[in-house]
């Protein structure tokens, strides 16, 4: 996909070059004379665009001013045909490309295999490509997979095995891990960020210079640089990102002269997948999908207020975003958990916190076990009951021949009878038997009796033979609801009530059977309507620290925490206790095969990857938002175990000071402009006002919904969290640079001055990224002085060897 | 002539003419008929009278004169169809006889002007009456059975309780700010109510306290919202219809009948929303007449309002969104309009200023202090809140104090945590267990005051006495060393890599030593935040951390509860990572040293903003603190606009008395068919005026109306409702009543101009108004017999529960997870 686009924007790039060797000013007319010629004769046969694209043209040659210029165009119309020909090698603006690619690799891929130890974060995505190596099943619930599977692409290319043990920040590669190709992926993601940032400035309307000073200081940026080169995630995040910003603009150029050409199509379809991409590497990707279907809809509904436009011309053109930018995304997104699923098919140690069902699906683990199980259950059925809900901890009902203390601690009293609990590890005493409360056998008759939604069952607990009974005795964790035993009979007046209704929760008629695994049941109190439910507090030592179990007397609606499922399950043959004793250490043999749908399974792991909450714990160098924009903190990634040689995440503090400065000199601008503009006092030309908006709409905006909403998130928080925020920031300072040039700078002097200043700036960030360059490849031991010499900030966290 | 002219000019070019001397009299009175009677055919109840009196009633050059300025587009739209009516009815002569009875009407408008006011002060009264109705009947429903039931239901038993504490002037802590239980408090103690009751638990009976009068404020104020609903509406789309059709959805919700009828702060908050949402669209009708006396009062009964809302609740936030969003938009329009010089505009803007900012602020400051200058005395709430904020409650130990400033070495001390709730730093003779790090001497935090809590300061390398007085007194500087010897148990404060108990990767914190001789890993260096070095540390007001000399760890409280043999008292770590938390920074609160002279506590009384500042910390925290547990049933916001669950008032069983708190379903779910239908018409609409279509006059009028004031109230429903699915706090189904209020207002607008755009495909039939009158009457019907169905949710119910076929609620339980 890279090279067809790489290829796309060679053409584009050529062709652009070619006007502006002639006459640099009007460039964006010619290029839009171009390329309304040239979508005109890929489409003849709709004759009312034709029209339109005739009239589009017109203004845009009517707008040169000059007869020279229509001339010029009119030239160019006719030479197109030389264009195509993939010979034309000519522009030095397309040497910038390749120039600009050409250092961006340099900088990322230079002595990439160095160092060949773990750092930092390696050390967690390294465990995932494990993983996929080995095709086993995990759940991440930091991301979704598509970024995993990129880095795991690298591990594939590169013949990676999966056996490493990533366990530990600067450990050392062994021979079998082909670090190149690991960190490749991101370390090209990264370099290209540098020839997008040119073309974005470009597309946005600004000049080369512009361009190219956004380029560079990508290019300068330490702590993209860092970021880039390990196993990490943020370049391919931030590279996609500008991917779709860049496609859209590229797009929303296009549509002013050749809607519905090959290359509108293109680009449009590249903005959806790239939206779909960002947000399948890391959740953060969607506020950026967010931008632009918003900056989409602005655009579409001026369009819908174009009166030139025929109703049902507006209406394939809404179409045509619909698809691109809403079903697309959502297409691509599942198919990366497809892919994803269809990968991973071995159970691994994550399998516990899914359903039964999921687990099932996997080769391996809980399928080994279950394969061959009877499906419908029914009357003498012997089942592990697993609680849904999982939370806590995923368990089993439970119980065992200890007893309710008769007083508990805070002088309560309990029914003394014997503890029903959730067990979260698998157990002979988890087994039940599902008995019909109207006759006495514990086997299954021949042919089975499958039990139905709503029928009246007991159950048995297998090594006790004691039935599950609830009564209006206070639980001991949860006083307002009741406790739930295994019956004794202590001869007092305490009658068993040990009757339950079965519900299927997720059934689809009334009559459906109890089945294995699939069937989401509630089990109801006959007497007391209490609903058994897993209360999720932990028993105390006479419990062993096993969960409660408690019937729910108020059933406040659903709830899955009173929802079980059959894990295990066969047929009971024994009725003697021993035998069955006996037959409950065997494991389960029979044998059927089931299979879950994909939409099951994808919904399934989305739910468990957006709510399973992990402790967020502390780290050294986790960070609060607000030490970002002024870079008061910086995070040690790695440190030689021998010499002081380290890699820091710490960024060229020229660049941020800038990148921010420049933001608020373009708020209070705008506002300016905006306010007096409201005044009909109008300082700039109207189209010079639009792309000042649009510029800073995108790459603000980009800053904004890459940065506030960590405000709002609890996890732990990196300084790495905002390098996509900044990337956004630093396009848009050239952009401040050359509006401040070309609008505010009055002479010709005030420019020269100007000017002299920018390059003296640039310098001085060239110098700053020199200088922090050792911390940024960590290639030169630098002596305790010099390194304390380069803790510019007392936040910062150097690592200084004593000796 | 008069005729021609007016139906020579067009609606839209009406709107636009040149601005005329401003006759405020006529105007004002012109708009307040308008407002009442528009001349539209169809008034359900008022439709005889107005069909008599309302077309003829001026001459109509002075509609043309009413219309210019200002004034917004939704009331020039809403004219112009009135106005097209009124014309067909006057001037065309074949129109005027298809309208049989309004040959009396055209008389009425050749006949003397005396006839004109007449009939103008009778629609006038007509509209009063009907307000008066509404109101009447909004009061009759709140005020029935108020009594009932005479026990404590549901979240009474806090805010009872809170009113109660402010009758005996007891400090405690709650969540929200004063101002709703300060008027519950005011309420209870007018009406006769001494603050004796204890307000236990739910269910408790009354017996001879009198109640009634917190209730009957609490329905007092619920009451109000109706009206306050009607004139909204009526004010933002003109039209008595669609204002008695949101009254009527409100008057027949059992859901804000029964929230409205218990002692419980939602009435009162959603009083003060609705007063700003009415004062709010009142203002922005006066626009056309700024700083004029009614401007004025609209204007800052807004902000007086806002102050209100936000001081029952931080839910007051939402509102004071919405009219800021107003607020911006109606600035940049003046700011847009160049007739307009940049000093009025300035005048504009401090003015808004001055009665949506300050004003607001001001009166929310002067709440906290009155709140804070009647709770003066020790509560339950004291642990809550800094030592220096005790100090001002008598009935502390902190009050009227006198201990010494400065800490110097030798002195005994209690240290505690800045973490709220989080206690003393404290010690016993208990070991750790084993496996459990070091078994050493247990260090933990402990809410209660207690020997145990103090602590001898000590210098780090000698362990001669201090407090001998031939020694001169030392005192403790920021960046001592210092060793915290326990006073009870000679141990000393100690920490070493060992993992914490439960926060791994901390270090453990002991006891150690023998008599007060430890090792080096005793040692500790005080640190005064934000401080340079030498300072002397003060006793209450200096944030101190401890770090550890050994392993540069910072002592701290990790908030979590040990175990059994910890007594569940909570964890002290020492963090390794030297971020600056609540948890790691230490006050001194206790402090005895005879050597040094006493000072009293007074002059370390907190300031006024202090205080505030303090106390909006732990509200919000508190508020944050309130989390739901994993396996609890919780409401989730998707639950209420469907009416899934309801809350539980009062009893469970089949011979309790239940109220049970749920929304009126045909009301609820009308108001969420609406909202899918206000989007549906609202887009449909909006992008044919972007295509450029041109609409009737008439269509153009209501879709203005759908717009704009549609808009509002769908605007105030999004602000009310959406920022719950952000929070993490635990919710409850009332969070969404204020909420509802606007999606009722919305569904009234909504189909009263759904109804009149049929009317109007059909027109000029006499079908068209059937229809009109017919739907806006079946709507209220249907709504007053829903009503009739569902009141005992609210009135009460006894008898068996709603599953029995016996029930005098059987039938009624449409979703199962109702339970009533």
């Amino acid at each position: 996909m890279s090279l067809v686009r790489k290829r796309a924007a060679a053409i584009r790039l050529s062709r652009r070059g070619e006007s502006s060797v002639e006459q640099d000013g009007e460039r964006p007319e010619c290029r839009a004379a171009q390329e309304g010629a040239r979508c005109d004769s890929t489409q003849r046969s709709d004759p009312q665009a034709v029209r339109r694209r005739g009239e589009a043209r017109g203004a845009a040659l009517r707008g040169l001013g000059e007869k020279q210029g229509i001339l010029l165009s009119l030239l160019f119309y006719k030479m197109l045909g030389f264009l195509r020909h993939p010979l034309v090698v000519t522009a030095d603006i397309n040497l910038n490309v390749v120039a600009l690619t050409g250092v961006g690799l340099l900088s990322r891929l230079w002595r990439l295999t160095y160092p060949r130890a773990v750092v930092f974060d390696e050390v967690y995505y390294g465990q995932y490509i494990s993983f996929y190596m080995k095709r086993i099943f995990f759940l991440d619930d930091s991301g979704p997979p598509f970024g995993h599977m990129l880095l795991a692409l690298g591990g594939y290319l590169g013949g990676f095995d999966g056996n490493f043990l990533w366990n530990r920040i600067g450990a050392e590669y062994s021979s079998n891990v082909p670090v190149w190709s690991l960190r490749l992926l991101p370390a090209l993601a990264g370099a290209f960020l540098v020839p997008m940032a040119y073309q974005i400035v470009l597309e946005l309307n600004f000049s080369h210079c512009a361009a190219m000073g956004a380029a560079l200081l990508v290019l300068i940026e330490n702590a993209l640089i860092t970021q880039s080169r390990l196993i990490l995630l943020e370049s391919v995040l931030i590279f996609f990102n500008l991917l779709s910003v860049l496609s859209y603009l590229k797009f929303s150029n296009l549509q002013k002269h050749s809607p519905f050409s090959p290359s509108w199509w293109f680009w449009l379809m590249l903005t959806g997948v790239a939206c779909s991409c960002a947000v399948g590497i890391k959740y953060m990707g969607v506020f950026t999908y967010l931008l632009v279907l918003s900056i989409a809809a602005v655009h579409a509904w001026h369009l819908i207020g174009d009166q030139t436009l025929s109703n049902v011309c507006v209406f394939c053109h809404l179409l045509a975003r619909t698809v691109a930018l809403l079903i697309i995304p959502i297409l691509t997104y599942l198919l990366f958990f497809y892919v994803h699923l269809i990968l991973l098919y071995r159970s691994g140690p994550h399998d516990q916190i899914m359903s039964s069902a999921f687990q099932a699906s996997l080769e391996g683990g809980l399928a080994r076990i279950t394969r061959g199980q009877p499906l419908e259950v029914a009357y003498g059925s012997q089942v592990t009951l697993r609680s849904v809900f999982g939370k806590p901890m995923p368990c089993w009902l439970h119980s065992h021949q200890n007893t309710y203390p008769m007083i508990y601690e805070n002088g309560r009293g309990s029914s003394h009878q014997q503890q029903v609990t959730c067990y979260p590890f698998k157990d002979v005493n988890n087994w039940w038997i599902v008995k019909d409360p109207g006759r006495h056998q514990l086997v299954v008759g021949n042919p089975p009796r499958p039990i139905r939604h709503g029928d009246i069952v007991q159950l048995v607990h297998g090594m006790t033979t004691r039935l599950l009974n609830t009564h209006d005795v206070a639980a001991p964790l949860s006083p307002h609801s009741q406790e739930v035993s295994c019956y004794i009979d202590y001869n007092i007046s305490m009658p068993a009530q040990n009757l339950w209704r079965l519900e299927i929760v997720n059934r689809e008629s009334d009559t459906d059977v109890w089945k294995t695994i699939m069937s989401e049941v509630r089990f109801v109190h006959v007497n007391t309507s209490a609903i058994l439910k897993l209360s999720g507090a932990h028993l105390p030592d006479w419990g062993f620290r096993q969960l409660e179990v408690v019937g729910e007397k108020l059933s406040r609606g659903f709830h899955e925490s009173m929802v079980w499922n059959v894990e295990e399950h066969r047929y009971g043959k024994s009725q003697e206790q021993k035998e069955r004793e006996l037959e409950l250490h065997s494991p389960t043999q029979v044998d059927i095969s089931r299979n879950l749908s994909f939409m099951a399974r994808f919904s399934e792991l989305q739910w468990r990857m957006l709510t399973l909450r992990t402790d967020d714990s502390e780290h050294k160098y986790s960070s609060t938002p607000l030490e970002w924009v002024t870079l008061d903190t910086n995070i040690a990634y790695w440190l030689h175990p021998r010499t002081s040689a380290q890699i820091h995440l710490l960024g060229n503090i020229t660049i941020w000071a800038s990148a921010s400065l420049a933001m608020v000199t373009y708020a209070l601008l705008f506002f300016w402009y905006l306010l007096r503009r409201r005044r009909s006092i109008r300082d700039l030309p109207e189209d010079c006002w639009l792309r000042w908006v649009l510029a800073g709409a995108l790459c603000c905006g980009g800053w904004a919904v890459n940065y506030l909403p960590f405000f709002m998130m609890e996890k732990t928080l990196f300084l790495y969290h905002y390098l996509p925020a900044l990337t956004f920031q630093i396009i848009l300072l050239p952009v401040v640079l050359q509006h401040v040039n070309d609008h505010l700078c009055r002479s010709q002097l005030q420019r020269s001055v100007f000017s002299a200043l920018v390059v003296a700036w640039y310098s001085s960030a060239c110098h700053v990224f020199n200088t922090l360059r050792p911390l940024t490849y960590g290639d030169t031991p630098l002596s305790p002085s010099e390194l304390r010499a380069l803790r510019w900030r007392d936040s910062w966290d150097i690592l200084i060897r004593k000796y | 002539m008069l005729c021609d002219t007016s139906r020579l000019l067009p609606a839209g070019a009406a709107t636009t003419l040149p601005a005329q001397p401003r006759s405020r009299g006529s105007a004002l009175r012109c708009r307040r008929r308008e407002l009442h009677f528009p001349g539209h055919p169809a008034l359900p109840f008022c439709d005889f009278l107005a069909a008599q009196l309302a077309r003829p009633s001026f001459p109509p050059g002075r509609r043309v004169i009413l219309r210019r300025g200002r004034m917004p587009p939704v009331m020039g739209g809403s004219l112009a169809g009135s106005e097209r009516r009124a014309r067909r009815g006057r001037c065309g002569p074949q129109a005027a006889r298809a309208v049989g009875p309004d040959v009396a009407a055209e008389d009425a408008a050749r006949s003397p002007k005396r006839l004109v006011q007449g009939s103008r002060r009778f629609k006038a009264a007509g509209g009063w009456a009907l307000l008066a109705v509404v109101t009447l009947l909004s009061f009759a429903t709140r005020f029935h059975r108020l009594d009932e039931p005479p026990h404590i239901c549901w979240d009474e038993t806090h805010f009872g309780k809170m009113g109660s504490y402010y009758i005996n002037r007891t400090f405690f802590f709650d969540v929200h700010p004063p101002l709703g239980k300060m008027l519950i408090g005011l309420a209870g103690y007018l009406s006769g109510y001494d603050g004796t009751f204890l307000f236990q638990k739910p269910g408790d009976k009354y017996e001879h306290h009198s109640y009634m009068g917190m209730r009957g404020f609490c329905a007092f104020l619920g009451s109000w919202l109706i009206p306050f609903a009607y004139l909204t509406v009526l004010e933002v789309s003109k039209s008595l219809p669609a204002a008695l059709l949101t009254a009527a959805l409100l008057t027949f919700d059992t859901g804000c009948l029964t929230l409205s009828q218990y002692i419980l702060l939602d009435p009162i908050l959603m009083f003060f929303i609705m007063a700003a949402m009415l004062s709010m669209v009142k203002y922005n009708s006066c626009t056309d007449r700024p700083f004029s006396a009614s401007w004025w009062f609209w204007l800052s009964l807004t902000g007086i309002s806002l102050a209100g809302a936000l001081g029952v609740k931080f839910v007051g936030l939402f509102i004071i969104l919405q009219v800021g969003l107003n607020t911006i938009s109606d600035l940049w329009h003046l700011f847009g309009d160049l007739s307009l010089s940049l000093v009025t505009m300035g005048k504009h803007l401090i003015a808004r200023i001055l009665c949506l900012i300050v004003l607001p602020l001001a009166l929310y400051m002067a709440i906290f202090a009155v709140h804070f200058i009647v709770l003066n005395k020790s509560g339950p709430g004291d642990g809550f809140f800094s030592s220096a904020f005790q100090a001002r409650l008598s009935g502390n130990n902190l009050h009227n104090a006198s201990i010494p400033e400065h800490l110097a070495y030798g002195s005994v001390i209690t240290v505690k945590n800045l973490r709220m709730a989080s206690g003393y730093l404290h010690s016993h003779r208990h070991l750790y267990p084993e496996g459990i790090g070091a078994r050493q001497q247990q260090v933990t935090t402990y809410l209660h005051k207690d020997y145990n809590n103090l602590w001898i300061v000590k210098k780090h390398n000698t362990n001669s006495d201090p407090l001998d007085p031939s020694l001169p007194v030392e005192f403790v500087r920021h960046g001592d060393i210092i060793r915290l010897e326990h006073k009870e148990t000679s141990r000393n404060l100690h920490s070493h890599y060992h993992e914490a108990p439960l926060t791994r990767k901390h270090y453990q914190v002991t006891g150690y030593g023998i008599n007060g001789t430890g090792d080096s890993n005793d040692f500790w260096r005080i640190e005064v935040v934000n401080r340079k070095f030498g300072n002397r540390i003060k006793v209450l007001r200096s944030r101190i951390r401890l770090i550890h000399l050994v392993t540069g760890c910072v002592l701290g409280s990790s908030g979590k509860v040990l175990p059994k043999w910890g007594w569940e008292q909570l964890e002290v770590t020492c963090t390794p990572y030297l971020k600056e938390t609540l948890n790691s920074i230490w006050n001194v609160e206790d402090h005895f040293n005879p050597k040094l002279p006493n000072i009293s506590l007074d002059v370390l009384k907190p300031s006024f903003p202090e205080i505030l500042l303090e106390s909006h910390m732990v509200m919000l925290r508190g508020n944050n603190g309130l989390k739901p547990k994993d396996n609890d049933f919780t409401s989730k916001p998707w639950h209420w606009p469907i009416n899934y669950q309801g809350l539980r008032f009062s009893g469970i069983n089949d011979t309790d008395f239940r109220v049970y708190l749920l929304g009126n379903p045909v009301v609820w779910w009308l108001n969420l068919l609406s909202i899918a239908l206000y989007l549906l018409t609202g887009s449909f609409t909006a992008v044919a005026l972007q295509r450029g279509v041109h609409l009737p006059a008439e269509v153009e009028g209501l879709s203005q109306v759908l717009l704009r004031g549609g808009g509002q109230a769908l605007l105030g429903w999004v602000l009310h409702y959406f920022p719950f699915f952000l929070m993490g706090r635990i919710l409850y189904f009332h969070h969404y009543f204020p909420a509802m209020l606007f999606s009722s207002m919305l569904t009234g607008i909504l189909w009263d101009t759904l109804l009149r755009l049929c009317a109007w495909r059909l027109a000029p039939s006499s079908l068209a108004r059937g229809i009109h009158v017919g739907g806006i009457l079946s709507l209220l019907l249907g709504t007053a017999y829903s009503f009739y169905l569902f009141h005992p949710l609210a009135y009460g119910m006894v008898g068996p529960l709603a599953q029995n076929p016996l029930s005098p609620m059987a039938g009624l339980r449409w979703l199962e997870s109702w339970d009533f």
